[in-house]
């Protein structure tokens, strides 16, 4: 009965990997406590639930805490599994697939993308944003395979593949206002799923606006192009 | 279903391929080894690995699996058995957690050791080395309550993670004189090691430490001298 009740989420606003989380819970309309962080003052609860890595998100369920934004999806899947659709594909090889392709956006995507944030000039951003469409385009080709002919690579709904993605489009949308580049320019298949995934009831909802994320790359920038404070 | 094709893409020195041979050994699936010859990559590679073209690929009925601990999430939900992921939801998210800790910080701070341009980024990667096995130190106090392994009873997902590592392990020490495994300062882990180790699911395809060493001198002379990749 209280169980239900004592899920907590500690995330920074404009973090893609809280906005995940944010998506996950919302799909299975889980109820939540909100806790934003301010990363140069982390709180005694970050520091406590996550002392290996001391970052954000973390979800805490009934004081148990889960650390890493696409193993928190995972739980929420796992933990509401009967309610609201199906995160992880329940086919062995289709979950395989969505957990590689993940870790592809992590382990390739996310760097190529910070090099687009930390661009000190518009000119370099454009460069950082065409090298990061090209790291892309193993999953516009994957799209069709992964999608099986339906809107998200999930199929008919949001799938793992398409939370581990789709938290990034505010910042891509950002991007995008920033370099006057149209990011999905030559990445049909992506295209169409962003705008999908972005038309998206559970995403409009949770997703941060695109202005906002602007005037946070813009400070973002302004701290990168002064003498750097020590980093965490 | 079981008995459909089984191939697995690797290399005997390769941590990252121990971790499905355990898992299909743990589930009793015979498969067909394919061992990639050091320096050159196979067709059958290329092909089922284009993104990363790397070990270890698990072939099942034709079709690729790539990642290590994927392919082990793959094995524990395609064939029944033992269990290799918990059951509890928070379990599973904790054994996940701590794989990805170990492939993300503790195994690069390993290898890096030796890699290490300076000697302060030396001391830096030992000390991460050492903070980590604290960390699963713990780990497997709380999970383990008493038990020998990280899955309790019986080899679980944080075993085959980490114990994968344990031949580079042994030959890190051989090679830099420091002992990681302490029995002063991690008791619980040193006798894990030796009962993961002893494992008959493990045993067959642990790589004998001595050869490792060997191995990695001959990786130092071969990538000391003039650059020929």
């Amino acid at each position: 009965m209280t169980a239900e009740k004592e899920v907590k989420l500690l995330g920074l606003w404009a973090s893609p990997f809280v906005i995940r989380a944010k998506i996950a819970l919302a799909l299975k309309g889980v109820e939540y406590e909100y806790f934003e962080e301010n990363l140069r003052n982390k709180s005694e609860l970050l520091l406590k639930s996550n002392p290996v890595y001391k970052k954000v998100p973390v979800l805490i369920h009934n004081g148990k805490p889960i650390c890493e934004s696409m193993i928190i999806v995972q739980y929420i899947d796992d933990v509401w599994s009967g309610v609201g659709p199906s995160i992880v594909p329940s086919d062995p090889f289709d979950a395989a697939m969505a957990r590689f392709w993940s870790h592809y956006v992590d382990d390739k995507w996310f760097p190529s993308y910070d090099d687009v944030v930390n661009g000190e000039t518009r000119e370099a951003k454009i460069d950082a944003s065409r090298e990061a469409m090209a790291v892309l385009q193993p999953l516009e080709e994957a799209f069709e395979k992964q999608s099986k002919g339906k809107h998200f690579f999930g199929g008919e709904t949001i799938g793992f593949l398409d939370i581990a993605l789709g938290s990034y489009l505010v910042w891509i949308k950002a991007g995008e206002k920033i370099t006057g580049l149209e990011f999905f320019d030559k990445l049909p298949n992506l295209s169409a799923w962003a705008e999908c995934f972005w038309a998206h009831d559970v995403v409009k909802a949770v997703m941060p606006e695109v202005d906002a994320v602007v005037d946070f790359a813009k400070k973002i920038q302004a701290k990168f192009n002064s003498p750097p404070p020590p980093t965490n | 279903m079981a008995s459909d094709d089984v191939k697995l893409i690797g290399a005997w020195a390769s941590p990252y391929v121990m971790r499905p041979r355990i898992a299909l050994n743990l589930k009793g699936v015979e498969y067909e080894f394919l061992e990639e010859k050091f320096g050159s990559k196979s067709e059958l590679l290329l092909k089922s690995n284009p993104v990363y073209k790397k070990i270890p690929v698990l072939l099942h009925g034709g079709k690729p699996i790539c990642e290590s601990l994927i392919i082990v999430q793959y094995i524990d939900e395609a064939w029944s058995g033992h269990s290799i992921l918990p059951s509890d939801p928070y379990h599973r998210a904790v054994a996940r957690f701590w794989g990805h800790y170990i492939d993300d910080k503790w195994f690069p701070a390993l290898t890096g050791i030796s890699r290490a341009p300076t000697d302060e980024a030396k001391k830096e990667a030992i000390e991460q080395v050492f903070a980590g096995l604290k960390f699963l130190e713990e780990v497997l106090e709380k999970s383990g309550a008493g038990k020998p392994f990280f899955g309790g009873d019986t080899i679980g997902y944080i075993d085959i993670a980490l114990g994968c590592n344990l031949g580079w392990l042994r030959a890190t020490e051989k090679l830099s004189g420091l002992t990681y495994l302490d029995e002063s300062k991690t008791p619980l882990l040193v006798c894990w090691a030796e009962k993961f180790s002893a494992h008959e699911a493990v045993k067959c395809v642990m790589p004998e430490t001595d050869k490792l060493v060997e191995f990695a001198q001959m990786l130092k002379a071969k990538f000391s001298a003039p650059p020929s990749k």
